[in-house]
């Protein structure tokens, strides 16, 4: 099948230590990839090249056949490549509602209208309910987002992302900061994601990485160590090498 | 530059309308204080008048601060440039009738926000006020300079506007520009109430919380933002053409520092990020200025200094937006 995001020999050092050291990747629509790696691996500076944040010293990145290097961050967005937060980012005096409808607006070229109101369009309300109501928010969706639990938060995450239907979805630790008890409604809202749509997850618990992801891809040092099943990917000795040295480090600093 | 805002407030409304009942009773309030204003003070329409120009400078001021989070000192470069456009069309191009000086006005204003906007926008925080300042005294000096155009500091005279729709004359007691005054901020009271609550207006609350999450929604921050600025700039415009036609002249202090000073004061007095706060703010200043410069000439501004710095220390969120907390939490403990 045709990949719907690729990146091909992403380069980018910071003061001649090398990053993201020519990392390839390549994703087809439908596709569940979780990309995991020790703390320091990179993951963060991947994103942010991915995403248009930061430019890459050589390599290229494509969304649908499409080079985007030179493409901003809004531009990507625009082309189907969402990403969710680590650390939510949301509106705090906003409400849910007005966060999806806002996304809703983007997408469909409306959101620098100056007159009318969101609540007064069905087709927006339509979106906005469907939405909220698939993720147990549709109660909550008049309520200040500061006034919601953090578990509802995250959710509210996935769904202004899911708002801007992408076709290539980045996915920062979306269950990071929740509570044990409330993971299930986020793991959930993962299974229930569109069947064609690409999902890049990053995120440290590997029960989540096992339970989601048909394929892992491991980040150390800036380059790809492993690309495979989730079942292949304890065995690699790359992989074990990489974890246990940052935990022998952790304990030695301890 | 982080301001306690009463956004919020409006947020929270679950039912929001294009122009709810709310909505109608503030234009109401408006038109009745207005009318308290007419009949109360019938020797007093030109402060009156200056209030509702001031009142509209506010505004302005609010919608690219208290909305959109764009710290500035320089507002009254808007306001400024309306006013001399305004003035400039009656004064060298005999353009007098009152509402193509209006027109003058608002398209000046505009372009001044553009420019304003482009340059302010560049920065953010400190360096964005900086800019801010920089940009109203080069205004300044700009029209200082060109005194063939603007009478430079001697100000702009020869200003004439004839009978507003060829039926009211400008009287000597100020009536006709008062009642003018009223109508356009009703006009443009309604349409900011629109604005600030269409997608745009969202799109611009969400930009004053967190730009970074906006852009990865695929919005551009700087669009949205240059757009409000233009906005901002043909309602500066308004007041300030309003400004030239009630009293014939334009100053080099309509486009001066302390003129924009004293805009974010009064914001910031009747609360930012909500259209009444800007009114109640405007109206509370110049009154209180008012009289208390007329009871005492020697330490009226030691009075508004402490009225000020009450108002901060006990009423963060402005008076209005003080007042409509309170409100809010009498309801919801009900």
């Amino acid at each position: 099948m045709q990949p719907i995001f690729e990146v091909r020999n992403l380069k980018r050092a910071f003061g001649g230590l090398a990053v993201t050291n020519d990392v390839s990747l390549s994703m087809a629509p439908g596709d569940r990839v979780a990309l995991i790696g020790p703390n320091g691996a990179g993951k963060t500076t991947f994103v942010n090249l991915v995403t248009g944040n930061l430019k890459p010293d050589s390599g290229e990145v494509r969304i649908g056949g499409e080079a985007v290097t030179g493409v901003d961050a809004i531009g990507r967005v625009r082309r189907g490549l969402v990403r969710s937060f680590q650390v939510t980012r949301l509106f705090a005096d906003m409400t849910p509602a007005e966060h999806v409808a806002l996304a809703v607006l983007q997408r469909s070229g409306r959101a620098g209208r100056l007159f009318g109101n969101f609540l007064g369009m069905p087709d927006v309300m339509a979106e906005v309910e469907e939405l909220l109501g698939k993720l147990g928010l549709k109660e909550l969706m008049h309520r200040k987002v500061s006034e919601i639990a953090y578990g509802q938060q995250r959710l509210l995450e996935i769904a202004v992302a899911l708002a801007l239907k992408p076709r290539v979805l980045l996915l920062d630790e979306p269950a990071a900061g929740v509570p044990q008890s409330d993971t299930g409604r986020i793991e959930q809202a993962l299974a229930d994601l569109p069947a064609d749509l690409a999902v890049l997850m990053i995120e440290h618990d590997m029960d989540l990485v096992f339970r989601f992801a048909k394929r892992v891809v491991v980040l150390a040092a800036g380059a790809i160590i492993f690309d495979g099943s989730p079942s292949d990917v304890t065995k690699d000795p790359r992989v074990r090498e990489a974890y246990l040295g940052s935990y022998a480090n952790a304990s030695h600093a301890a | 530059m982080t301001m306690t805002t009463t956004n919020d407030l409006i947020a929270t409304a679950p039912a929001r309308r294009r122009f709810g009942g709310g909505d109608l009773a503030g234009l109401a309030v408006i038109l009745l204080v207005a009318v308290l204003g007419y009949f109360l003070f019938p020797n007093n329409l030109a402060l009156l008048t200056r209030i509702i120009a001031a009142a509209l400078l506010v505004l302005s001021l609010d919608l690219v601060t208290g909305y959109c989070g764009v710290a500035t000192l320089g507002h009254a470069a808007l306001f400024g440039a309306g006013a001399y456009a305004a003035g400039i069309a009656s004064a060298h191009y005999g353009i007098n009738d009152p509402l193509a000086m209006l027109a003058f006005g608002i398209v000046a204003g505009a372009v001044a926000g553009l420019i304003c906007g482009f340059v302010i926008l560049r920065a953010h925080g400190l360096p964005q006020l900086v800019l801010s300042i920089a940009l109203i005294h080069l205004f300044h000096e700009f029209a200082n300079k060109a005194s063939s155009w603007t009478g430079g500091s001697d100000g702009l005279s020869g200003i004439a506007p004839t009978a507003l729709l060829g039926l009211y004359e400008f009287d000597l007691w100020g009536r006709t520009a008062y009642v003018f005054g009223v109508a356009l901020l009703a006009v443009v009271f309604v349409l900011l109430r629109l604005i600030v609550r269409s997608p745009f207006g969202m799109l611009c609350r969400g930009i004053k919380e967190d730009p970074v999450r906006v852009r990865s929604m695929g919005a551009s921050p700087k669009i949205a933002l240059t757009k409000m600025y233009v906005i901002s700039g043909a309602v500066a415009g308004v007041g300030g053409a309003l400004n030239a036609i009630s009293t014939q002249v334009v100053g080099l202090d309509s486009l001066s520092f302390t003129m924009s000073a004293e805009s974010l004061v009064m914001l910031v007095l009747g609360g930012t990020g909500s259209l009444f706060g800007a009114l109640t703010g405007t109206v509370v200043f110049m009154f209180f200025e008012d009289v208390v410069s007329a009871a005492n000439p020697f330490h009226w501004l030691t009075m508004v200094g402490a009225l000020l710095i009450a108002v901060v220390l006990f009423a963060p969120k402005g008076i209005y937006g003080t007042a409509a907390a309170f409100v809010a939490r009498r309801k919801e403990a009900q």
